[in-house]
């Protein structure tokens, strides 16, 4: 069964990216615009991976890391975080706050399958 | 909703961020401390940015980078959100949306001019310039050779509730190149207190690549901050390392402990074990770094005309090799069946085609036996060392090719038995001095082929074994009847007796028995035998007559009863019939007179119980195992047939009758005999039959 993925970002260009490229490489994506709907949808279906943005409003990234590490059906998830260059710090504390690894922006198509390629198995 | 052109879905998004911006901008106007204002703004330049390079508007990205840094700043405290800001922003967010509807728009003066303004502003507050963070030219780079690198690896505890999956890790380290990996499982508490969610395991992986270290920290590039890692290079130079060298190299045991073990003479990693100086774990992956390290080096040695290939993948190859040879007997069946001249000259060419593959394929799996003799003088010269003996090696034939597997699997016999050739059968100088021999004695490791077998010999010029003590220590340990008399050669087999040994003190060392049980089974498990002789004061040789490969065998095809059997073509002498007169004697043990000897034979049909009624003329084939022959009765001699081996299941292993499977043309299973066994079976009887006569 392809597994499901959940894309989690605010910009509606890189969703719906995550999407056709995900979906292209066999994977079922699942989208939320911001933390608290990303968090929303983690609770309702099990996931195999997330994917998510860090700024995001309502609930960013970090605290949607914080809070899906929280729920006992998400340990042991690979979180995958978009990230930019100038976020070192960010970064840190993405890791800390749960995530499993980043991917930083702007990214290709391929770079992204690697990655959850990396995370996730074929 | 139908899928559409991301980059059109960009250009809305953008739209909406610019207006979004916009207002951020107007609202911060009036009140320059409100923190959501300037996140609001801030995220519609970041989203901008971010996508815009994504989607190919590399102009607006660029630009916006700049407006950004900005923005992060003031995000961060150290610009404030100044009338002049907002209105170099404002300006700025008018370029972008023609960037964005235009990305043609070549540059002007007037985005030149908002960014200058705009450094201005912000330069105020000692802004470094923004960087270009172009990519770095991309040396060339010329294919590196391979290299060995050990890689040693214990994640964060909680790396895998993490979401980080050890076994990816581990897959990825594959893809890199010809990785050996040994799992360190030390560290694993008990059941009762251990957490499954955490890792405990630790790893050694040795992997042969050409990627450079960089690509290794890649598989952990997510994970390389929190765990321990270790890579270190190997020199793959050294064919055959010591494994005390490599434990104390990996700093896994002190020289201290090593130079203690090591006084004590072998096998080193054991006692170091019993000692409790080193984890089971640790030796392992030691030992496996050993070995990867033989077969990396000795397959680059092969030079430039050769291709590396693994061995799983020759393997492979075989096991195709033998479906085709199965396919094949087949269809020469079934064209034997239909009689088309046209039909019968294809299946005699795919027959022709079919052996030569087979042939050529098993060529690609011969390894000649210097890789292995070459390991033992290292061996004989520390053992030398250690036992105060004076020893010459001499090697013969070392150009023998044998199988790749039947190869590896030498190994530990071999050891074994020079060990014991140089412990037991060789004497000290002074003893041989004694015995007017030269003092250094001579050990002579020899290679040969003897039709489809190849003789490998151990040959020693010691004191030769002691037939008499040998003969009494059975005796006295039940392993053989009181006054039997045994030609040599089966006397001498006791000592591959499991837990015979004629030493007095039973010590790691002693004994020829200790452990040649285990050599007689993996001998065996290569469907070879151990022939020895030995002169008493003159020296001892050991023989291993091995088969050339484990694939495939030519085979002779016979029936008993319904049922077909195989017998190896290589063990088989002759085939007679079984004369009516002969026939009609005693049931079960007989004798047939071939050119004047004696030969045992045994009814296959008895001994598989067949109850069907026997053929009018039976027929005997009579094979071979070392010097001793048997006859086997049949109902029917088929004829030659190309056997693909297939080894029975773990729950047949102890069968001892058969050797193995095959499968006929015409998709039947056929057991293959074991002619070894048989042939002991009908010396059995043959004793038996002489202690009654």
């Amino acid at each position: 069964m392809a597994k499901t993925i959940l894309s989690v970002d605010d910009s509606a260009s890189i969703r719906q990216m995550v999407k056709l490229t995900l979906t292209g490489a066999g994977y079922t994506v699942v989208q939320a615009a911001d933390g608290a709907e990303g968090l929303a949808r983690a609770r309702d279906m099990a996931v195999d991976l997330v994917v998510t943005d860090l700024n995001m409003p309502v609930m960013n990234g970090l605290d949607l890391i914080r809070e899906l590490r929280k729920l006992p059906t998400y340990k042991g998830v690979p979180i995958i975080f978009l990230t930019t260059e100038s976020d070192a710090a960010m970064k840190q504390e993405a890791k800390v706050a749960g995530a499993t690894g980043w991917i930083t922006k702007p990214f290709q198509q391929e770079q992204l399958v690697t990655v959850v390629r990396k995370v996730l198995g074929a | 909703m139908t899928p559409m052109d991301p980059s059109e879905t960009f250009r809305q998004e953008a739209q909406e961020l610019l207006e979004q911006l916009e207002q951020a901008l107007l609202d911060l106007e009036h009140a320059p401390d409100d923190g959501d204002l300037i996140d609001s703004a801030f995220r519609a330049l970041h989203t901008i940015k971010g996508s815009g390079s994504m989607f190919g508007f590399d102009a607006v990205a660029a630009f916006t980078h700049h407006v950004e840094t900005a923005f992060d700043l003031v995000r961060k405290g150290k610009v404030t959100p100044s009338r002049e800001l907002i209105a170099v922003a404002l300006a700025a967010k008018d370029r972008m949306r023609l960037l964005i509807e235009q990305p043609e728009t070549p540059e002007s003066a007037e985005g030149d001019a908002i960014l200058r303004d705009l450094k201005a502003i912000v330069d105020a507050s000692d802004l470094p310039s923004a960087g270009e963070g172009g990519d770095a030219p991309v040396a060339a780079r010329e294919q590196p050779a391979e290299i060995t690198w050990r890689i040693r690896f214990r994640l964060a505890r909680d790396a895998m509730a993490m979401g980080t999956n050890p076994l990816l890790l581990l897959d990825e380290l594959r893809t890199l190149g010809s990785a050996t990996i040994v799992a360190l499982t030390g560290e694993v508490p008990s059941l009762e207190v251990l957490v499954p969610s955490d890792c405990h395991l630790a790893w050694d992986v040795m992997l042969t690549t050409s990627q450079p270290r960089t690509a290794i920290e890649d598989v952990f590039m997510f994970v390389i901050d929190d765990m321990e890692l270790s890579i270190d290079l190997l020199e793959s130079g050294e064919e055959d390392r010591r494994i005390g060298e490599i434990l104390v190299e990996r700093g896994d045991v002190a020289q201290e402990a090593v130079d203690t073990a090591v006084s004590r003479q072998l096998p080193l990693g054991t006692l170091l074990v019993e000692s409790g100086n080193l984890s089971p774990d640790k030796l392992t992956s030691a030992l496996a770094e050993q070995q990867h390290l033989r077969t990396e080096t000795k397959v680059v040695a092969k030079g430039a005309d050769s291709i590396r290939v693994p061995a799983e993948r020759l393997d492979e190859l075989m096991d195709r090799v033998g479906e085709l040879v199965i396919a094949q007997s087949r269809l020469t069946q079934v064209a034997a069946s239909i009689n088309d001249m046209q039909v019968k000259a294809i299946a005699e060419e795919i027959e022709r085609l079919a052996h030569e593959l087979r042939d050529t394929t098993m060529g690609v799996r011969m390894v000649p036996i210097s890789s292995l003799f070459g390991r033992f003088r290292r061996l004989v010269h520390d053992l030398a060392h250690d036992l105060g003996k004076q020893i010459e090696l001499t090697t013969f034939g070392e150009e023998t090719e044998l199988d790749k597997t039947v190869i590896e699997r030498l190994n530990d016999p071999l050891i074994h038995l020079i060990r014991n050739s140089i412990d037991h059968g060789l004497e000290t100088p002074e003893g041989r001095k004694e015995a007017g021999k030269p003092p250094a004695g001579r050990i002579t490791l020899s290679a040969r082929h003897s039709g489809a077998e190849v003789l490998v010999s151990i040959i020693d010029d010691g004191r030769g074994l002691d037939r008499a003590r040998i003969q009494a220590r059975a005796e006295e340990q039940g392993l053989l009847a009181p006054g039997v008399k045994l030609s040599d050669n089966d006397l001498f087999q006791v000592i591959f007796q499991a837990g015979f040994s004629t030493a007095k003190v039973v010590t790691s060392l002693s004994g020829r028995g200790v452990g040649m049980d285990v050599v007689k089974r993996t001998i065996e498990g290569l469907r070879g035998k151990i022939d020895i002789a030995s002169t008493p004061g003159k020296g001892t040789e050991l023989t291993l007559r091995l088969p050339l490969t484990l694939a495939i065998i030519d085979g002779l095809l016979v029936r008993v009863g319904k049922a077909r059997y195989v017998l190896p073509l290589s063990a088989v002498e002759e085939c007679v019939e079984l004369s009516a007169e002969e026939d009609g004697r005693s049931r079960g043990r007989s004798f047939l007179n071939i050119r004047g000897d004696l030969v045992p034979f045994l009814r296959l049909r008895e001994l598989f119980q067949v109850s069907a009624p026997a053929d009018p003329y039976q027929k005997v084939v009579i094979v071979s195992s070392g010097e001793f022959r048997v006859g086997l009765v049949v109902d029917q001699v088929i004829g030659n047939h190309q056997t693909v081996i297939k080894s029975l299941s773990k729950l047949h292993a102890d069968v001892e009758t058969f050797s193995g499977a095959t499968i006929l043309g015409d998709g039947a299973v056929a057991l293959i005999l074991d002619i070894g066994h048989l042939v002991k079976l009908g010396l059995t009887y043959e004793s038996q039959f002489m202690a009654a006569g």
